[in-house]
């Protein structure tokens, strides 16, 4: 399988990448790690007719921690985030496809791609983070609650780049991230992140619980955080509260899952999760 | 059928080095691990043209019009061809199984269609160029106008009154109908206490080699070389020379390494026709490489059969008769053999249980779907899975251990002829049995699984004891009078010993990873007095060695080794006598001992086998009447079948709340005859099991109701990797077969054969506490939640 | 086109390519190391894994020019006949291999692991070729071949447990 042809540039500074993309007009594809696009283009299912290489682009990548925040570039790849000691992020990105993989793919890139079954998306919903998108017109911040728009279909707009991923740190939370796929290698079918913060008396302080591939978009478990919010975290109270983990959610059904599968799955893996968060 | 008449081989003794039963590491492998190897794809010649394939989006359509103008005017291309363009071709896909009385219906299947599709990716032209890039992007130009008929995906409902006729000419979707039965099966059921029946489905799947398939054709002066990624070089040369219609002298096939078959590279494919013959229309040398998701759409695929099973058993567990109606989805469009798969369920029907009656009845349907042929086991798999787990439910319905079933009913005296006339060699399934529950320890197992349980661990156990027939195969048997292929099944060989001393061996299989350089150069040493390394396994070039018959159904072993095996006896007989006569002894009295030709209580009186060379290569003094050279031939048709068999074991844990399966642990125990090299064997069975564990959890070729293929890649099409299965838990015993001389049995297929009713009633013994009592494969965490749902006292 | 500079192998290439062409086409068909493979369209198989700038990547899901100014080896960068890389003679020892059509990238994918987990247990031997399919072996003996190598590369003296082919 072959990408249709395309042109390539591989500038030099954010600027020249932003006139690129301008230049390059609607059929304009910004590439960052690519292996998410480029498995699209050689089965044609992307065409783009230019791809601006963020590649050379200094400042795009590394972690660094600012004002209780990691502050991520966007193209630092899956295996930098999973060996970065990130709690809940390191852990779901080291779920991301294999080894191979997670060397060139991309924490900015996985994100303003926007599938829904990928990993890191529901982990930023649920962290309430935020990217730093830049344009011609200037930057700006899009928290995490408005950058999915759609399936396949992000805040980041056409002549855009995500350039920043700021993810808060969070300490004090306990995390659990359940992943339910067929094979290591593939997308989930279902996964659930939770982030748990108890208070001194053992209950449930605050509760962050994101689902990946139970919509077009990740989505926030709201109604079983809120059953467990203030709740002390005994096995009944999670239990009861994982039970309202696909509330409100229209999961898209496959091949290797059905709709109420899904939603099945979500409460179980919900429950793994928070338990596993305040353990 | 197969064996009446045969007699059994003598067990010869190979010789004095003892290379035979070592595990000796491969000849292959330094230039496979250094990246050295040469596979099709990596050859490139002076002026060679790729070619890229348009295919039909549409499962069953006529083709109205194809416009090729806009492809033939981008840029780089040489040339764009369509059906109509080939009508030179001297004949149309041979289909080869033609079982005598039996009706068979075979549409034309062309290398490009005529008028018509009948599964979605069928070829409708072909670009060439020379740029491997833009003969892709002119192939998307082509422009195909389609009328879609209506389409049937379903076996059952092709068979329906009403249903949409794929070939018109035909009237019906019926391939062929065929029963293979013995024994009174009236009486079977009459007298039976009890009788199971159960429908079992056996899905769809893809053979899956990591090579895709390759082809590269030149024609020059008036010859064809065809060089190919397939199993079976020397039979696509006949086949070759039958549709390009030009004689087979003037044609070489020659398969370079090729990256696995498991059945999906024995065959003769429209891609291969179609690249010689653009080949001979161009003048120029043109490759066809598939990328996977051509692979996953017209590689052939495997099993999808509806078995409708019956045992009938007395109250005390006596088998009394099986029955199984097999309706084989064969897609729209015959290959090489493809209706032939059912009927070897057919032949191991009665299992390793003495039934005194047995009945097959196949029905073979057209269906929108892309042809079914061989595939690892090839319809043994089917078989055993649907006997074993009726054997299962049997056990169930009589309140009987399952393997206690199973050990009342083994045959335990061989040879022993089943009620539908074939011949089993010789078992001991009591040994495999009592040596996989040796390694499992079932008690103890009993024991954790009931701890287990009261923890809310679903854990089981299921058991596969199996009998498959390989090493095809006796001719007067396979062939056109018996059950119908138009072929021989013997094997052929040859033994050159060079001027030097050193031995070219020739085979007639062709192998692609099993490792035959190696196990082959084993047999051949001990018989000649050399040492491997000295020996080259030479195979897989229609112009080196004898016309053979390749390498499938896990006969190269049995039949080619055994080839190899009487011409290197053939050399030993012979250096004997140069010895003999050299030595002033009789030839009775030399022995081969050590790597020399010794007479026999003479030591140091002799000469290796280099001086034999000598001699035989500078004939001033051989015995009177004996020609120079040392070079021998044998072609070797087996009597008789070879019978493997064993026993295997699953353990597995259910996640009761997601469906998730893991394989915890699996102990399998297999009875190929005397191991040749211990390693290949093991290997074999790791390649097996895994090959089966895809089929039982993860793999599944899957079609909606237009027709269209919804796992055409290896994301949606489940190779479980590394990560998702185990290590195994292996071992042999050795029953020698009398039908050659080794004693050999095959093994390529075995463990694939075995595994898959293992692991699902393993996965039903797990359930058993929440009452599911169907599976059918593939166990997806799905399917398992929605039976513990379905079943009474589901768990959630 | 676009013109681009890559290391491989230690030895220095500059290629005018389409900006559309995949490093395993690069190295495969202009370079002419065919010892990288191609097994599947979308990522999974991994008979395409080469290493670039010291880490494994699968070669067809990375643009050639992308590696401008890029270090590369492919498995026959790793060892030749007669001078074979532990990994190399492990899968041989092993019989880590039986067709060989997966061999160069579990090689490729196995001294990734190992250049960063010298002493890895079954479970990450077996997690770290996830994104490698062999439809041959049931991979048991290659990961046996992993961890003979990681046994062997920290103990050189470890015996082979295959018999040579001359005894």
């Amino acid at each position: 399988m072959i990408p249709s042809a395309f042109e390539y540039v591989a500038p030099e500074s954010l600027d020249e990448a932003l006139a690129a993309l301008r230049d390059g007009g609607e059929d304009a594809k910004v590439l960052a790690g690519g292996h998410s696009l480029i498995p699209l283009m050689k089965l044609r299912l992307a065409t783009p007719s230019l791809l601006v290489d963020l590649r050379r682009v200094p400042g795009l990548s590394g972690i660094q921690r600012e004002d209780g925040s990691w502050r991520i570039g966007t193209m630092t790849t899956h295996y930098e985030v999973t060996g970065a000691g990130l709690g809940l992020a390191s852990a779901a990105a080291g779920t991301i496809a294999d080894p191979q993989v997670r060397y060139r793919g991309t924490l900015g890139g996985s994100l303003a791609h926007g599938d829904p079954a990928s990993d890191m998306p529901a982990v930023l919903l649920a962290a309430e983070g935020s990217v730093t998108v830049r344009g011609q017109s200037g930057q700006r911040e899009v928290a995490a609650a408005d950058l999915f728009e759609d399936f396949l279909t992000t805040a980041v707009g056409e002549g855009e780049i995500l350039t920043e991923v700021r993810l808060p740190a969070l300490e004090g939370y306990g995390f659990g991230y359940q992943k339910f796929n067929r094979r290591k290698e593939d997308w989930a079918m279902v996964a659930v992140c939770a982030l748990v913060k108890k208070a001194a008396d053992g209950t449930c302080e605050d509760v962050r619980i994101g689902l990946t591939h139970m919509g077009s978009t990740p989505l926030r478990a709201t109604a079983a955080e809120q059953a467990l919010r203030g709740q002390p975290l005994d096995a009944e109270r999670i239990r009861a509260a994982a039970e309202q983990a696909p509330e409100g959610t229209d999961p898209p059904a496959d091949l290797n899952a059905s709709a109420d599968y899904k939603r099945h799955l979500a409460r179980v893996l919900c429950r793994r999760a928070l338990e596993q968060a305040s353990s | 059928m197969g064996a009446p008449g045969a007699e059994a081989a003598k067990t010869t003794e190979p010789g004095g080095n003892g290379f035979v039963g070592r595990s000796l590491k491969r000849k292959e492998d330094p230039r496979l691990i250094t990246g050295g190897a040469t596979y099709t794809d990596d050859m490139v010649l002076p002026g060679m043209l790729y070619a890229a394939i348009v295919r039909s989006p549409e499962a069953h359509a006529r083709i109205l019009s194809i416009d090729t103008s806009a492809a033939s005017e981008a840029p780089g291309v040489h040339a764009v061809f369509t059906g109509e363009d080939m009508d030179d071709l001297a004949a149309s896909c041979p289909m080869v199984f033609l079982p005598p009385g039996v009706e068979m219906r075979i549409p034309d299947h062309w290398p490009l269609a005529r008028g018509k599709v009948g599964y979605v990716g069928q070829a409708v032209a072909v670009v060439l160029g020379a740029d491997k890039y833009a003969v892709v992007d002119a192939a998307t130009q082509v422009v195909v106008d389609y009328d879609p008929l209506p389409v049937v995906v379903d076996p059952e409902k092709a068979l329906e009154e009403g249903s949409p006729i794929i070939h018109e000419e035909f009237g019906t979707n019926t391939v062929f109908e065929w029963s293979l039965a013995g024994g009174d099966m009236e009486a079977a059921f009459r007298d039976a206490d009890v009788v199971v029946e159960k429908r079992l489905v056996n899905h769809r799947t893809a053979g899956a080699a990591i090579e895709p398939r390759s082809f590269l054709a030149q024609w020059r002066e008036g010859r064809l070389t065809f060089w190919s990624s397939t199993q079976i070089p020397h039979i696509c040369r006949v086949l070759l020379s039958i549709q390009l219609g030009i004689t087979e002298e003037k044609i070489r096939v020659v398969a370079p390494e090729v990256g696995g078959g498991f059945g999906s590279k024995l065959q003769v494919y429209g891609e291969e026709v179609l690249a010689c013959w653009c080949a001979r229309r161009t003048g120029r040398p043109v490759k066809y490489t598939a990328t996977r998701s051509e692979e996953m759409l017209v590689t052939h695929h495997g099993r999808d059969q509806i078995d409708y099973v019956k045992i009938g058993a007395t109250r005390d567990g006596k088998l009394t008769g099986i029955h199984a109606k097999i309706i084989q989805d064969c897609g729209s469009y015959h290959l090489i053999e493809g209706p032939v798969i059912p009927t070897f369920s057919a032949c191991v029907i009665s299992g390793c249980y003495d039934f005194p009656a047995v009945q097959t009845d196949i029905v073979g349907v057209f269906t929108n779907k892309f042809t079914t042929d061989a595939i690892r086991g090839a319809g043994r798999p089917e078989a055993t899975h649907f006997i074993e787990l009726t054997m299962d439910a049997l056990a169930e319905e009589l309140g009987m251990d399952p393997l206690e079933l199973r050990r009342k009913n083994f045959i335990t005296e061989f040879p022993n002829e089943r009620p539908h006339g074939f011949i089993y060699d010789s078992g001991n399934y009591h040994g495999t049995l009592d040596k996989c529950l040796e390694k499992l320890d079932l008690d103890a197992f009993r024991r954790e699984q009931a701890e287990l349980r009261e923890k809310g661990i679903y854990r089981g156990v299921g058991f596969s004891t199996y009998v498959e027939i390989c090493g095809l195969g006796p001719s007067r048997a396979l062939g056109p009078d018996g059950w119908g292929m138009q072929g021989g099944y013997f094997e052929s060989a040859q033994v050159r010993v060079l001027p030097t001393g050193a031995v070219t061996a020739y085979t007639g299989v062709s192998p692609h990873g099993q490792g035959h350089e190696t196990g082959f150069a084993q047999i051949v040493a001990d018989r000649v007095g050399v040492t491997p390394d000295v020996v080259e396994v030479i195979h897989g070039d229609t112009n080196t060695g004898p016309f053979g018959k390749n390498t499938y159904g896990s006969r190269s072993l049995a039949v080619g080794g055994e080839a190899l095996a009487r011409a290197a006896e053939k050399i030993q007989d012979k250096a004997r006598r140069i010895v003999a006569h050299k030595m002033e002894a009789a030839p009775e009295d030399i022995e081969l001992t050590e790597g020399r030709f010794e007479v026999r209580g003479s030591p140091g009186r002799g000469m290796t086998l280099a001086e034999v060379a000598g001699e035989a290569y500078i004939p001033a003094d051989l015995p009177d009447g004996m020609e120079a050279g040392l070079d021998e031939i044998c072609f070797y048709d087996p009597p008789n079948f070879v019978w493997p068999f064993g026993a295997h074991a699953c353990v597995t844990e259910v996640d009761a709340e997601t469906g998730r399966v893991d394989i915890v642990r699996y102990v399998a125990v297999d009875d190929c005859g005397p191991a040749i090299n211990p390693l290949l064997i093991e290997g074999q069975i790791h390649g097996g099991i895994v090959h089966a564990v895809g089929q039982a959890l993860y793999e599944q070729m899957v079609y909606d109701a237009d027709g269209q293929l919804i796992t055409g890649t290896f994301v949606d099409y489940a190779l479980p990797s590394a990560a998702d299965v185990p290590s195994f838990e292996t071992d042999r015993t050795e029953t020698p077969t009398p039908t050659n001389t080794l004693g050999v049995k095959g093994v390529g297929e075995a463990a694939t054969i075995a595994c898959s009713p293992a692991v699902v009633s393993s996965v039903l013994d797990a359930l058993r506490p929440l009452g599911v009592t169907e599976l059918d494969m593939p166990l997806t965490p799905m399917r398992v939640w929605q039976a513990i749902q379905a079943a009474e006292g589901g768990a959630s | 086109m676009a013109r681009i500079s890559v290391r491989v192998n230690g030895v220095e290439h500059t290629e005018d390519v389409e900006p559309r062409l995949l490093l395993v086409h690069l190295i495969r068909d202009k370079l002419g190391l065919t010892g990288t493979h191609v097994g599947c369209d979308t990522s999974n198989c991994g008979a395409c894994t080469v290493h670039v700038d010291g880490h494994a990547v699968k070669s067809c899901t990375l643009l050639a020019v992308q590696c401008d100014g890029s270090e590369v080896t492919t498995i026959e960068g790793v060892g030749s006949e007669t001078a074979l890389h532990p990994l190399q003679q492990a899968f041989w020892e092993q019989h880590g291999l039986q067709c060989g059509y997966c061999t160069p990238g579990m090689i490729m994918a196995a001294a990734d692991l190992l250049a960063t987990n010298p002493d890895p247990s079954e479970a990450e031997v077996r997690e770290a070729l996830a994104g490698n399919l062999c439809r041959c072996t049931g991979y048991q003996n290659i990961v046996k071949a992993v961890l003979a190598a990681a046994g062997g590369m920290s103990a050189q003296a470890a015996q082979p447990r295959r018999e040579e082919v001359t005894a």
